[in-house]
Order: structure tokens, then C-alpha cells, then sequence
């Protein structure tokens, strides 16, 4: 019984990162109906930039001035500054040339953009696996592990603890305030906000800025745990089928898919070879060992079999066409 | 909203808009052409023509939503080439639409509180906190939206997300979020269109007190000729993109174009 729960607490941590990059891709979706294939990237762009700023690497030249490194308090503050700026960029060359554009073709601008953003970093700061360092702690929390024997590690505490506060002040800022307003007015009828003065381009560098920022505190997680390196930007694979359990829309459903899909796939890994191998006894024999890769695609599957009876999503509304 | 006198149309009223010799079209389709006219400040000025006349399409235009081909547009002393829909916005033109386009997920309140978006300047790091200012901001920002649904009888609908509400509540509650801007300019497409009796008897109060109050200049398109008979100071008359008419709504009526492009007198 431990053991399920500790499978499941782990699948839990490792589902509030997949809600994270979500929630970037359905910031960005609800106000411009954008599909930003380049979130993982972007992730992977925002951590190496603070791994840079950490280790005062010289942009461009890949060699390290030691004498140029920022302590933690002001790489990330700048590293969130890099970001903005990238949000800007966005808008004024990308986005404000594609409004009303087709789909497909904002898609493959995205699509660009992602092999932009791996280009762009390769070249600003190298392409080698980077240790990225914050002095977060490492290793099992000891006091769960000594009064209720439950191994959870100490990183994956602070990177759900992180994930949720993000979550928390985003959410009351998109509810609350005028600008998350403005946010759902130009995500509910573009022209209705534009009569009342809403300005597209200042919500899209918005988003997109708040986008980098979850994109960094999602790339900061992942790379203190396993470094950074290219592989972190497929942890945007990971989103895609929490989207889909979710709904493109909905900011709870980004959380609550990417719960569903980190605890699930865990717990199918660890348990559904001997489950299935236990129902097949004495008809033919299974290697319980066989079901132990479940995990590069259970979720997939579960997004499939969502696609199949809930097209919107959880949290998504319903679609219909408007003839 | 400091209660203005309501200076009707004389002639001698200062003109808060004019277009001149404006022509748009679409590819192919020629929706408006070669048409002038213009607002006077404090009137109520109606547009009327039959089913694809342009009279959307020209209010379109004034908000920059359409770009015209040709001629210029004149608001409050400036000649543009084209309006841009935050220009507009920010300049004091406010509207609503023929198809209702209210934020259907949002409340009643939130719908209104969006006319307030060019107000309110709370910086975003405040915002993010949600504290200090940005509240303050947001309460007083509350209560001017306040006074606007007590004045649309709204009371009983302020939390109600409005796509859930009847379509002739819907339309009061976005003359509602237009009024939230506090517009110099009001342009209403067919505010009356889909109502019953009741519905449009309270809309056509709530224009008139508009402009009474408040000495806001409002643009209306309607269908129902007793409602501009009743409402508009001043009448033009589209048809097939081109101006067939321009007068007080007597003139209008009488005039010989009109009466036969309402009955649908074969264009040469
Ligand atoms: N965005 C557009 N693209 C193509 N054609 C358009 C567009 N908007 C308007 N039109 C065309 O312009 C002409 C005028 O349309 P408009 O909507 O302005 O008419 P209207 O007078 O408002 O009519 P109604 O009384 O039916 O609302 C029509 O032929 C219409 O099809
Ligand atoms: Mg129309």
C-alpha cells in the first residue's frame, strides 16, 4: 500500500511540470488561438539562459568570465527580463504580421520558431549538457521517510511548491484584475475587445511573457533535476496529451490533466504488468517486464481514448460550429 | 458623466464627425460607394436602408474596423485616411453590434467593467498582486459600472455569465459596457433588432436618456421606421452602398428614392 502511494505521489510531482508547460501552451492559445509548438523550447531556452547568466557565459562565444557570473537573486529576475523581450519580439515579428491568418499557417510559424529558438540558444550559449545549480535541495525528504517510511525527494517537494504558487498568482490574476480581464475579452470575441480599446498586441506580449515565465520555472525544475540539455525541450510531448485531457482552454484542466497523466502513466508503469501478467495466468505466460515502457506512451493512449468520447476536453467547452 | 444639455441638430451645432466621399469594397463587392455625410455633436442620427445597404459596413468604418479605398473620415477636427480600432476606442467612439458580441464566459459585471479597459492605468506588477492600487482602482472603476446597470435596470443579472441571458438583455447589456466608456461617439447597429414590444419600448427610453442626460452623439442604424421616426434628429438613407437620401425623418419619408427602394424598385 506504501508502495502505490509513493508511485503516486511521485506521478503527482512529476504532473504539476507537464500542468506547468500546459499551462504556458493554453495561456497562449486562449488569447490568440495560437498553437505554440515552441513552449518545450522555450523552456529549454529560458534555463540555459539562467544556467549563462549563472556561470557569466559571454554570449556568442561560448567561453565562461567567471568574473561576470550573477548570484541567483539577480539571474533570475534578468533571466525573466530576457524573456519579456523575447515576448516582444514575438509579437512585433511573428505575430502582428499573422493576425487572421489560417491556422496552419500560424502553426508552421510556430513550428519555424521552435527551430529559431534551439538555433538561437545553441549559439548564445552552447550546446553542451549544463549543470544548472540553484543550491535547491537534493535527496529524500528524511522526515517523511522516517515517520510514515515514504521516499519522496526533497527537489520535487520545491519544484510542486513552486509550481503551485505560479498556478495560484496567474489564476487570480487572469480572475481578478484588468488585464486578466482583458486576457478573457480578447480570448471570448477579438473584434468586442478591440471596440472597447483593448489592445491585442499588449495581451499577447503579456501571455507570452507569462508563458516564458512558466517556460523558465518549468526548464529551472526539470534541469536541476537531469541538466540541461536538448532533451528538456520534449517535455512539451508531455503537455500535449495533457491538453487534450484538459481542454485547450482551461487553466484548471492544464492542472488537472497534467495530474491525471503524470499519476496515471506511473502507476500503469509500476503496476499493469503484473496485473495484466496475474489475469492471464495459467492461459499464457506474460513477462511482467514486457509492460514496464508504458510511460513514453500510456498517455498518448489516454489522450486518444479522450479524443475519442470528449473531443472539448475536461474543462474545455463545447465545441460548435458556427455555420 | 456630468449631465450635458441636449443640443439637437440646428445647423449651427458643431460637427463631431464627417465622412467624405468614402468607398469600400470587397474584392468584387461594392459596399459602400462614394458616400458623405456627417454627425453633428448632441444629435441622434439614424441610418437606414434596406438588407445590404452598407450601413454596417459604414460603421465599420468609422471604428476602424474597415479600411475604406477612398476618402477620408474627419473626427473631432482630424482627417484620417482610415480610423484604427484603438484609436477609435481611445478617442471616445464606442459601439455595439448587430450580432450581439458580448464575452459570453464573463458575467453581466465583467462585461461592463471591460468598457472600462482604457481607464484604468494600474501598472501590471500591482496587478499581478493583486494589491494596493490595482484595487482601489478596480473599486472605484466598480462603482462608476454600478451606476450603469442601475441605470439599464440590470441589477438582477450582474453575476450571471451572459451568454446564459435572453438575447434582448444581452443587447442592454452591451449598450451597457459601451456606455462604461463614457463615449463622445455612441454607434448602435440595430440595438432594437430580435425584441418584443416591452424590449424595444425600454431600449428607445434608454437611448433617449442617453442622449438627453448625458448629451452623448449616437449613431443609429434600425429597421423599424417608427423607432427613427420617434429617435433620430437627422436621417441618412443608404441603398446598394450609395446615399439615396439625407434629411429630418419627414423629409426622408416623403422622398420619392426611398420609398422606392423599399418596395424593391428595380435599380437601372
Ligand atoms: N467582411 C466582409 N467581406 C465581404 N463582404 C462584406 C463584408 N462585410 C460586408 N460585406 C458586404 O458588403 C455589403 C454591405 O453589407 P453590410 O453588412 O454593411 O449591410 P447592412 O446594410 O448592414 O445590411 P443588414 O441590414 O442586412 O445588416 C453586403 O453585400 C455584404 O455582403
Ligand atoms: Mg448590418
Amino acid at each position: 500500500m506504501l508502495f502505490v502511494l509513493e508511485t503516486v505521489i511521485s506521478g503527482a510531482l512529476a504532473g504539476i511540470m507537464y500542468s506547468l508547460v500546459a499551462l504556458g501552451f493554453v495561456l497562449i492559445f486562449k488569447a490568440s488561438g495560437v498553437f505554440n509548438f515552441s513552449q518545450g523550447v522555450m523552456a529549454l531556452f529560458a534555463a540555459l539562459t539562467l544556467v549563462g547568466l549563472l556561470s557569466g557565459t559571454i554570449p556568442f562565444t561560448n567561453t565562461d568570465n567567471p568574473a561576470l557570473a550573477l548570484p541567483v537573486w539577480a539571474a533570475i529576475p534578468l533571466t525573466i527580463f530576457v524573456m519579456f523581450i523575447v515576448a516582444v519580439l514575438i509579437e512585433k515579428f511573428i505575430l502582428r504580421h499573422l493576425v487572421n491568418q489560417e491556422h496552419i499557417i500560424l502553426f508552421m510559424a510556430m513550428v519555424g520558431l521552435t527551430y529559431v529558438f534551439e538555433g538561437v540558444g545553441d549559439m548564445m550559449w552552447g550546446s553542451d549538457v549544463k549543470v544548472l545549480d540553484l543550491g535547491l535541495p537534493q535527496g529524500a525528504w528524511d522526515w517523511l521517510f522516517d515517520t510514515h517510511d515514504l521516499y519522496v525527494e526533497k527537489i520535487e517537494m520545491v519544484a510542486a511548491a513552486t509550481a503551485a504558487v505560479l498556478v495560484t498568482v496567474l489564476a487570480v490574476f487572469f480572475q481578478k484584475t484588468r488585464i486578466g480581464r482583458a486576457l478573457r475579452a480578447v480570448a471570448d470575441d477579438h473584434q468586442a475587445a478591440l471596440s472597447v480599446g483593448i489592445s491585442l498586441r499588449n495581451i499577447w506580449i503579456i501571455v507570452w511573457s507569462a508563458a516564458g515565465i512558466v517556460a523558465l520555472a518549468a526548464g529551472v525544475m526539470w534541469g536541476a533535476k537531469s541538466g540541461v540539455q536538448f532533451s528538456l525541450s520534449l517535455i512539451a510531448l508531455k503537455a500535449l496529451p495533457v491538453l487534450i485531457l484538459g481542454g485547450f482552454t482551461s487553466i484548471p484542466g492544464a492542472i488537472v490533466g497534467g495530474l491525471i497523466i503524470g499519476i496515471g502513466e506511473k502507476l500503469v508503469e509500476v503496476f499493469s504488468g503484473e496485473l495484466i501478467a496475474a489475469a492471464f495466468a495459467g492461459l499464457i505466460e506474460i513477462d511482467p517486464g514486457v509492460f514496464s515502457a508504458t510511460e513514453n506512451w500510456f498517455a498518448y493512449v489516454l489522450a486518444l481514448f479522450f479524443l475519442m468520447f470528449r473531443p472539448q476536453g475536461l474543462f474545455g467547452e463545447k465545441i460548435i460550429e458556427r455555420v | 458623466m456630468n449631465a450635458a444639455p441636449n443640443k439637437k441638430a440646428n445647423g449651427k451645432a458643431e460637427t463631431l464627425l464627417s465622412v467624405e466621399a468614402v468607398s469600400l469594397s470587397f474584392g468584387g463587392v461594392k459596399a459602400i460607394r462614394d458616400v458623405s455625410f456627417d454627425i453633428k455633436k448632441g444629435e441622434i442620427r439614424a441610418i437606414i436602408g434596406p438588407n445590404g445597404a452598407g450601413k454596417t459596413s459604414m460603421l465599420n468604418v468609422i471604428n476602424g474596423f474597415y479600411h475604406p479605398q477612398e476618402g477620408t473620415i474627419t473626427y473631432k477636427g482630424k482627417t484620417r485616411n482610415q480610423m484604427r480600432p484603438h484609436v477609435a476606442a481611445s478617442q471616445g467612439i464606442a459601439r455595439t453590434f448587430q450580432n450581439v458580441a458580448l464575452f459570453k464566459g464573463m458575467t453581466t459585471l465583467d462585461n461592463i467593467m471591460s468598457g472600462r479597459a482604457l481607464r484604468m492605468k494600474c501598472n501590471i506588477f500591482w496587478q499581478m498582486l493583486y494589491y494596493g492600487p490595482a484595487k482601489k482602482e478596480e473599486l472605484e472603476h466598480r462603482e462608476f459600472v454600478e451606476k450603469i446597470i442601475d441605470f439599464l435596470e440590470i441589477q438582477h443579472i450582474r453575476r450571471i455569465p451572459v451568454g446564459k441571458l435572453p438575447y434582448g438583455l444581452q443587447k442592454r447589456v452591451e449598450l451597457g459596457r459601451a456606455l462604461a466608456m463614457e463615449p463622445d461617439l455612441l454607434l448602435l447597429d440595430e440595438p432594437m433588432a430580435g425584441m418584443n414590444l416591452e424590449e424595444k419600448e425600454d431600449m428607445c427610453r434608454f437611448v433617449v436618456d442617453v442622449s438627453e442626460q448625458y448629451g452623448t452623439t449616437i449613431a443609429l442604424i434600425e429597421h423599424d421606421m417608427g423607432v427613427v421616426m420617434d429617435l433620430a434628429d437627422r436621417v441618412v438613407v443608404l441603398d446598394y452602398g450609395r446615399k439615396i437620401a439625407d434629411g429630418t425623418p419627414k423629409q426622408v419619408q416623403n422622398n420619392q428614392d426611398v420609398i422606392d427602394a423599399y418596395l424593391g424598385v428595380s435599380h437601372d
